[in-house]
């Protein structure tokens, strides 16, 4: 009977969604191939973290060692490989994080197996493996063939799939570490926390978000002037903090803050999945953007297709309108 | 410290309207705007900003056809050296794997102290290149690079995690760094360094001089084979507001106040 490895990923303490959103496609691909669901963690003293993901998969392959206690692409690859190679499951799953994308395509190298990158589906068709994956900022799915192989690879977008839980009791196998040499070309120091910034965006209730379409740091007073009125604070999307128009802890998104205010306005943000990760369940979006095909309008309660600067100077002036009626 | 870039030449599709070609398999590529992609610009900066202070060299290499020679003279412009261009129409339909290979034959031949990528492509978004690169030449790697300090044969970098969170890693020289916007401020190329950069020559190489056959490139090389490429499917549309400026303020205001947020 085959296998199907899901390759748990935790940090700091917690495991991270990523691998429960993983667990829930591996079971629905293992129960059609026939396949068993093998968790796989490595760490040091993840004991616990083994006994929660018991609870989804079959097997939980456990690797414990002082050299795997954080993140290490080189040593997971060591691991992983080995493990591969001895089990030769027919697929495995790996995030397609800040751990994944350090991990996969080198381990996909050595040990010389077909892998697929940033997937939102995956099925197999007579035993070949057909992913489906998007492009052009995701503008657009592809859907692919790949090369045919005994064992293929994967990584995962984040949020692809529902964190689902089914009560199963799974065993837990202690694997010894084929860690046997210190790992020298790679060395994890420490991490980088945010510095505490001055306006938590995650607690706002009404947010302002610009992107690209803001074109330059000197519009920037335009979208102030409509956060201040309605009372609330200005956020972004990745490219206004890659320009250092406003500061990092100002970012929506995988990379930045998950916001879930009232009310939030996106102005000229195309909607990247990065991007709508950190702000879809707002309890009202309004976007406005120039480009009618914009993914944000997929996520929005309300759409305006239009320049930006033609429409926000007005709202403004018609919500403070609003406000002094009210006062 | 010698340096090599790897660049890719793609399609600014951001602000454009894309749709699907004739094929099925790709997008129609007619009226748009191609440029460096916008992770390799920024390693590219961060290469230039390097070799100012440490003195060396910077190589630019990409695989593509003629046209990606303006993506590699922007390069010469900000500074690089050298540039490489590797061609075939056998490349065509070559995924990430593949232009790792690629890339793999030409640096092996070059003096390398630090190899950059952009962390992932604009275009095919595949994030493989550099770390599969990496493995193919025997050399450490880390990716999603914001921060680059050098020490004793080490290259200290700060990694970006998920959440604001960094993480700080040491790799030794050489290795491959895979390049996260953000890390710098692309400077603005003059029009005297275009004018020099038109001058500078591009070598050319193509599957021969790198020793690598056909079937070894392209679709029959690649572990991925695009079958079909679609819009995605909505799952939910917005209401769209259509009306003046004015109208569409109005009506905007109505549904705030509605839901008392103003």
């Amino acid at each position: 009977m085959g296998e199907i490895f899901v390759l748990a990923e935790h940090r700091r303490g917690e495991l991270r969604d990523i691998t429960f959103e993983m667990l829930t496609k591996g079971r629905e691909l293992a129960q059609k191939t026939g396949s068993e669901l093998t968790a796989v963690i490595l760490g040091k003293n993840v004991g616990e973290y083994a006994k929660t993901l018991a609870e989804h998969a079959n097997r939980i392959l456990v690797v414990e060692d002082e050299k795997l206690e954080h993140f290490n692409s080189d040593a997971y690859q060591k691991v992983l490989s080995h493990l591969i190679r001895e089990r030769k499951p027919l697929l495995t799953m790996i995030g397609h994080t800040s751990y994944g994308i350090d991990l996969a395509p080198s381990l996909a190298i050595e040990l010389n197996l077909p892998l697929a990158t940033d997937c939102i589906d995956l099925e197999f068709e007579n035993d070949t493996l057909v992913i489906t994956r998007q492009m052009y900022g995701g503008k657009v799915n592809v859907r692919a063939r790949m090369q045919k192989a005994e064992s293929y690879l994967v990584t995962v977008r984040q949020a692809a799939f529902p964190a689902e839980k089914e009560q199963v009791s799974g065993e837990i196998v202690n694997v010894p570490s084929p860690l046997s040499e210190e790992i020298t070309e790679k060395k994890f120091i420490d991490y980088v926390l945010p510095p505490p910034g001055a306006i938590d965006i995650t607690t706002a209730d009404v947010i302002v978000a610009i992107g690209r379409g803001i074109k330059d740091e000197s519009n920037i007073p335009i979208v102030e002037e409509l956060a201040k009125t309605l009372g609330g604070v200005l956020a972004c999307s990745r490219p206004v903090v890659d320009k250092g128009w406003l500061p990092s802890d100002r970012q929506v998104g995988t990379s930045g803050k998950i916001v879930k205010p009232k009310l939030y306005i996106a102005l000229g943000i195309s909607g990247a999945f990065q991007h709508v990760l950190g702000m879809k369940n707002s309890d009202l979006i309004i976007a406005v953007n120039k480009d009618p095909n914009a993914p944000i309008f997929n996520v929005a309660d309300y759409g305006i297709v239009d320049d930006l600067f033609k429409v926000v100077p007005v709202l403004t002036e018609k919500l403070k309108e609003l406000k002094g009626m009210k006062a | 410290m010698d340096i090599i870039v790897c660049v890719k030449h793609v399609p600014e599709t951001a602000e454009a309207d894309v749709r699907i070609d004739s094929s099925g398999k790709s997008i129609e590529k007619t009226g748009l705007v191609y440029d460096i992609n916008e992770w390799d610009d920024y390693a590219v900066e961060e290469a230039v900003r390097i070799k100012e202070k440490l003195g060396g060299t910077v190589t630019v290499i990409t695989v593509g056809s003629e046209e990606a020679d303006s993506t590699l003279r922007k390069c010469l412009a900000r500074g690089a050296d050298n540039a490489i261009r590797v061609t075939d129409p056998k490349l065509e339909g070559s995924d990430g794997y593949v232009i790792a290979k690629v890339l793999s034959r030409v640096i092996k031949d070059l003096p390398h102290d630090l190899v950059l990528t952009g962390a992932q492509a604009g275009d095919d978004g595949y994030a493989v290149v550099g770390p599969a690169l990496a493995e193919l030449l025997g050399l450490p790697h880390a990716t999603l690079v914001k921060k680059i300090e050098f020490k004793d044969g080490l290259a200290r970098v700060n990694r970006e995690l998920e959440g604001g969170i960094e993480e700080i890693v040491e790799v030794k020289l050489p290795a491959v760094l895979t390049i996260q916007t953000g890390i710098n401020e692309p400077r603005y190329v003059s029009i005297m360094g275009i004018r020099k950069a038109m001058k500078k020559e591009i070598k050319v190489l193509g599957l021969a001089d790198i020793g690598l056959s056909e079937n070894e490139v392209g679709e029959a090389g690649s572990w991925i084979k695009i079958e079909k490429m679609y819009i995605p499917p909505v799952e939910k549309q917005a209401e769209i507001i259509k009306g003046s400026p004015d109208e569409v303020a109005a009506k905007i205001a109505e549904v705030i106040k509605s839901r008392g947020l103003v």
